[in-house]
């Protein structure tokens, strides 16, 4: 593949995802994208570089976007982030949130589900204060095909395994051999929505809390500091933001602050009172 | 420093012991094998290990009732157990969790799922 192919299929990428490839990156695009292209016939990346130079919609342009923005995941990814949400975060909204008793809570890019469903499970066992709450958990991806997959809440032997505790496969799970399939009063209570993070996101309305982790690592500087303002201005005023072990948003959006004692936290910055809950041993 | 967690193999496949001992002593942690839960038990007696990998179908004693026979053994301090079986419907899971199993492994699998397992028993930390 020549340099000219090369950055064809980079800014392809970077003007419909965001994505930035660099060229010491090529094996990713040779690893993630040969079954589609023998799929649909195209001979190799260079191939794909002649589709993409032409104007207008084509198969392949779509499914490249997907698997090359596809991203691991798996239920209770990093865990800490749950422990944070459980322990303090969560304890700390339901006092603050007690009148209106109503929270909203997104999951961008939230890939196959894992994470919102986590998140769901996690608040049904923990919180059952909850069931009596108007609870939102808004979950985006830009591919419509994970979208898809979401959900359906069906997850593979291999992927139950990962990260979730048995007792809560037992629990909200049904099985559906050879797979498993998140129970219907877990899966309604997340809902799933097509969204391009590079794209105004305003319609989307408040949340209480906000988790964008693992998806700024894929993007450059002034791509994170335009998501970041973003999402900023889509967080409530005593609302907070999780990110990956890591991303930061230092030196990329001043509107935001880390939460003291609160690993990959952040709120506004100078607000006098967030929500969460401070714990004593907190690290 | 404090000695390196004990793991119990107990599986009659001697392939499977070996690929589970490999996972299992690459993350640090010390191994031994039993290859049927008869076996299994008889090790307990004499030495309590941190934890049990254990297989549900083998000949002598299989895994539900070498189980029940750990568990009411009360070792201490008391051994965490997953079991690790072709056995995945959710009645068996149910069983083992009521006989006191703490995880449950459905095989195949691989490194990664053995290691979230450890790392949700408390046995590794998170790297």
């Amino acid at each position: 593949m020549s340099s000219k192919d090369f950055s064809v299929i980079a800014s392809f990428l970077k003007d419909r995802s965001g994505l930035i490839i660099n060229e010491d990156k090529t094996y990713l695009l040779e690893t993630r994208l040969s079954t589609i292209l023998r799929e649909h016939k195209v001979a190799g990346l260079s191939g794909l570089a002649d589709i993409l130079r032409q104007p207008g919609p084509h198969a392949v342009k779509d499914k490249v976007v997907d698997a090359m923005t596809t991203n691991e995941t798996s239920f209770f990814r990093d865990s800490h982030p749950f422990d944070t949400l459980r322990q303090s975060m969560l304890p700390g909204l339901i006092e603050r949130r007690a009148g209106s008793r109503s929270l909203r809570i997104w999951s961008a890019a939230c890939s196959t589900g894992q994470e919102p469903y986590s998140l769901a499970m996690m608040m049904k066992d923990n919180f059952p204060i909850l069931a009596g709450w108007r609870v939102e958990i808004i979950a985006t991806d830009l591919s419509p095909t994970v979208l898809d997959r979401a959900r359906t809440g069906l997850y593979s032997t291999f992927e139950v395994q990962r990260g979730l505790p048995i007792q809560m496969l037992v629990r909200h799970f049904d099985q559906e051999e050879p797979n498993w399939r998140i129970k219907p009063e877990i899966r309604k209570t997340v809902s799933f929505r097509p969204l391009n993070l590079l794209e105004d996101f305003a319609s989307l309305g408040q949340f209480d809390i906000v988790l964008c982790r693992n998806v700024l690592i894929y993007f450059d500087q002034p791509t994170k500091t335009q998501i970041l303002n973003g999402i900023a201005r889509r967080i409530a005023s005593d609302g907070a933001l999780l990110l990956g072990g890591a991303e930061s948003v230092f030196g990329l959006c001043n509107t935001l602050a880390a939460l003291p004692g609160l690993r990959g936290v952040y709120g506004h910055a100078g607000s006098p009172k967030p929500f969460v809950r401070q714990l004593s041993a907190a690290s | 420093m404090s000695k390196q967690p004990l793991c119990l193999v107990v599986d009659d496949s001697r392939v499977i012991r070996r690929v589970a001992v490999g996972i299992i002593s690459s993350l640090g942690l010390r191994t031994a094998e039993a290859e049927h839960g008869l076996a299994a038990v008889q090790f307990c007696g004499t030495t309590v290990p941190d934890f049990v990998l254990l297989d549900w179908n083998m000949p002598e004693m299989d895994g539900i009732t070498c189980l029940r026979s750990l568990r009411a053994m009360n070792l201490s301090p008391r051994p965490v157990v997953v079991m690790c079986t072709t056995e995945n419907g959710l009645a068996k899971i149910r069983e083992a969790l009521e006989a006191g199993a703490d995880e449950y492994i459905m095989k195949p699998y691989d490194r990664d799922v053995l290691l979230d397992k450890l790392v949700q028993v408390g046995l590794v930390e998170r790297a």
